[in-house]
């Protein structure tokens, strides 16, 4: 790893992963790529977090379905761990809760792959500072 | 393959359910198929929308119109006109508080602005584990920013300005805290994290460590910038090993890309960061006990002054501030002081972090712009009370708060609203409780937790707790009397009056609180021996109604004591001096024949 020794150092690496985060988010180059994450904070986790997040990974796998599986901090819905936030190409981010492993499965079986939504849906409620 | 173009979400949280969503939900499906659309129109039960105060709720994708007070025969007028002529159903639609006009598209309902996230900005949104995310949304830019163009007396009059107020409880203000270390000479400063977290119920900071620890660390350098401190510490209590993880592997990522460690931005600026493991005691989240703890020595308070910004850690001028009001500080150096000052009341800027837990349906966290009311935080945000109870009181500040009652739903929240209603601020957490919940225990619970935890240097916080805890004991147990109540609040006043630390000041604010907004259950347990909640068990008396017992036995055969006596098909007995009041028979019971009171 290179050290940052400027400020310009700083804002070239910025805008190198800024395009790398955008490029993951929106997909506008590969159509196919799913973002998927997973909240793997101390409730998430004690809820099975980390083995749904192998399990989707694996899964995608085995449907060559193009996706990144990447973990995150606690999204704030502790009343429905595990949960999980999938972001299509070209969409709007979309949160279920409650994600065991036979959901998780109709999440990549029906939205990922149909587009189609199921049921626990969590909507968002909050806005961030960047918009 | 149907490939759906529209979605109708239905809310299927408990408030909505109670009124009717899954009947909405099927009409919704019937109406549907009706106009040929299922191949088109997708119809799903959500989670709670949290604005069950407007329920039921129908969210259309992909336009976010969102419907308000649904009726299961407004499907059909839902499906005709919007999802076949594609018009909005206007009658249906939210409506802005303010100027009465509907609002069409959800995103830009009030509602959604309530919650404002500041400190857990990143929390949910970035890889904790890896600093390039953290990067890219802006971080370390502050830091640079400072090094780079600013004094740190500039940087601190930022601070000031912004009106950043600690979040570890007490409200002082930031800027003026970093200014007295900056000024105090010394050889050697530190700048400390508390990371202690005891409240019960409070789980803010440790889900900022976890989901963005860089935002601490970086806010860390920012102070010994500012303060001319080139260590920092953060103390933090062993039982958070994952939060404790994610800071390891974060400042080793920080000191690889040389943002720890010597001359940062190439600038003459050195800072490094160790931990320090706390064994988990509430009294050590104080900020002279944290010192001492950290020292090797016992983790008790000391008198102030003299304050940790002239004499702290190893007697160096020490900055201790909260994981919250850290992780904001960055915020305030990108965006400006008047950014976040643009943001809550008069004397409290910026957003608080609650964690919502008890009798509520959204059980979370959350982040809300300081003056939101509690009907807001409760009813909206966090979707109201389980179950469809009523509402009775929320705590907040923890063991050193106090009781909130229906007539604060209103109040705005902030440091000082809440100290003229009976609590405070404390770190965050808010405990919700509910029509089942007798007053006089949830007193005695908060008790018996700072009984555990006082250090037990002052006598009237080691003794007059202890007693306090007794004399609750006694009411709940039915055996207390009315002088009991007025003993109850001198010793109180005592003990406020007379301890060292903030715990003991602090400890009988549940008493006192619940006294005053709950006078009449006290007097229920000394006067009439009864718990109107029934939850005192010792108070409560299970009875066989004559009437209504059929003689089946089953209680009998389910008392786990024996305490029930009577033949087939011939009413039941109770003996109350056996009786353990376990409930089983009043829950077995298929003919509503025991009671309870
Ligand atoms: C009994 C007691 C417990 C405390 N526990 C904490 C704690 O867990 N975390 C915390 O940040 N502050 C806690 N404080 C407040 C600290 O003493 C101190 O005021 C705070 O860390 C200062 O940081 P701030 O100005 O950023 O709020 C506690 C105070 C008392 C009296
Ligand atoms: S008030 Fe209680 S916790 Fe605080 S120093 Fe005194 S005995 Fe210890
Ligand atoms: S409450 Fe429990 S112990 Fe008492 S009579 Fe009923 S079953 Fe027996």
């Amino acid at each position: 790893m290179n050290k940052i020794k400027s400020l310009d150092d700083l804002r070239q690496l910025r805008e190198g992963m800024q395009a790398k985060i955008k490029l993951r988010e929106s997909g506008d180059n590969a159509e196919n790529i799913v973002r998927i994450k997973v909240a793997m904070s101390t409730c998430g986790i004690a809820s099975g977090a980390k083995e749904i997040m192998t399990y989707l990974m694996d899964e995608l796998e085995q449907h060559s379905i193009e996706a990144v599986v990447s973990q995150t901090g606690c999204m704030g819905y502790c009343f429905a761990e595990p949960t999980i936030e999938v972001t299509l190409p070209g969409k709007d981010p979309i949160v279920f809760g409650d994600v065991d492993k036979y959901r998780a499965a109709e999440i990549i079986e029906k939205y990922i792959i149909h587009n189609e939504l199921v049921d626990g849906i969590l909507p968002a409620n909050y806005r961030t500072i960047d918009n | 393959m149907a490939d759906y173009k529209m979605h109708l979400l239905v809310c299927g949280g408990t408030g909505c359910k109670a009124s009717e969503s899954e009947q909405i939900r099927d009409n919704l499906l019937a109406e549907v198929e009706n106009h040929d659309l299922t191949d088109e129109v997708q119809v799903v039960m959500t989670g709670c929308f949290g604005f069950c105060e407007k329920g039921p709720i129908v969210k259309v994708l992909p336009d976010n119109t969102f419907y308000v007070q649904v009726k299961p025969e407004d499907a059909v007028t839902i499906v005709e006109e919007h999802l076949v002529k594609g018009r909005q159903v206007n009658h249906l639609l939210y409506r802005d508080p303010e100027n009465d006009k509907p609002v069409s598209d959800s995103k830009h309902m009030d509602f959604y602005k309530k919650q404002v996230r500041i400190a857990l900005r990143n929390c949910g949104f970035i890889n904790p584990e890896n600093i390039d995310e953290y990067i890219a949304r802006d971080g370390y830019a502050a830091l640079a920013k400072c090094l780079s163009e600013q004094t740190p007396q500039e940087v601190i009059d930022e601070i000031k300005r912004s009106g950043q107020r600690g979040r570890g409880g007490g409200g002082f203000p930031t800027g003026l805290k970093w200014e007295i270390t900056s000024k105090s000479v010394a050889d050697q400063k530190y700048v400390v994290c508390n990371a202690d977290e005891g409240d019960p119920g409070a789980f803010m900071d440790r889900s900022i460590l976890e989901g963005d620890p860089h935002s601490v660390i970086e806010a860390m350098a920012i102070c010994g910038y500012c303060t001319g401190s080139s260590k920092g510490l953060v103390y933090i209590r062993a039982e958070y090993p994952l939060a404790i993880q994610r800071l390891k592997t974060a400042i080793t990522q920080a000191r690889e890309y040389g943002l720890l460690g010597e001359k940062i931005f190439g600038t003459p600026f050195c800072f490094d960061i160790t931990l320090r493991y706390g064994a988990g005691a509430f009294v050590c989240g104080e900020e002279t006990a944290l010192i001492h703890s950290m020292e090797g020595l016992r983790g008790e308070p000391t008198f102030k002054p003299p304050f940790p910004s002239e004499s702290g850690y190893l007697g160096k001028p020490t900055t201790v501030n909260n994981v919250e009001t850290l992780a904001s500080i960055p915020v305030i150096i990108n965006k400006g002081a008047g950014f976040f000052s643009s943001i809550g009341t008069e004397k409290s800027k910026g957003t608080k972090v609650f964690a919502l837990a008890g009798k509520i349906n959204n059980v979370g966290l959350i982040e809300v712009p300081m003056g939101t009311t509690l009907r807001e935080v409760i009813f909206d945000i966090g979707g109201g009370i389980k179950g469809g109870k009523k509402f009775k009181a929320v705590q907040t500040g923890g063991p050193s708060g106090g009781c909130l009652t229906n007539s604060f739903l209103d109040t705005p929240i902030d440091y000082d609203n809440l100290i003229s209603a009976g609590s405070m601020m404390g770190s965050g957490g808010m405990i919700v409780m509910d029509e089942d919940d007798c007053m006089v225990s949830i007193a005695k619970f908060y008790l018996e937790f700072t009984l555990d935890e006082s250090c037990g240097k002052c006598t009237p916080c080691r003794i007059g707790n202890k007693r306090l805890f007794e004399m609750l004991d006694k009411i709940t147990k039915g055996l207390g009397n009315e002088e009991d109540l007025t003993r109850l609040r001198t010793l109180c006043k005592v003990i406020k009056d007379t301890s060292l630390c903030g715990l003991g000041q602090t400890s009988p604010n549940p008493i006192l609180s619940t006294l005053d907004n709950f006078f009449d259950e006290y007097l229920a347990h000394v006067r009439d021996h009864k718990c109107p909640a029934g939850q005192c068990k010792s108070l409560v008396k299970y009875t066989i109604n004559n009437d209504k017992c059929t003689g089946c036995t089953l209680c009998f055969r389910n008392c786990p004591v024996g305490a029930i006596t009577g033949e087939k098909r011939s009413p039941h007995y109770i003996d109350n001096s056996i009786c353990i009041k376990c409930g089983v028979c009043y829950d077995k019971c298929k003919f509503d024949a025991v009671s309870v009171s």
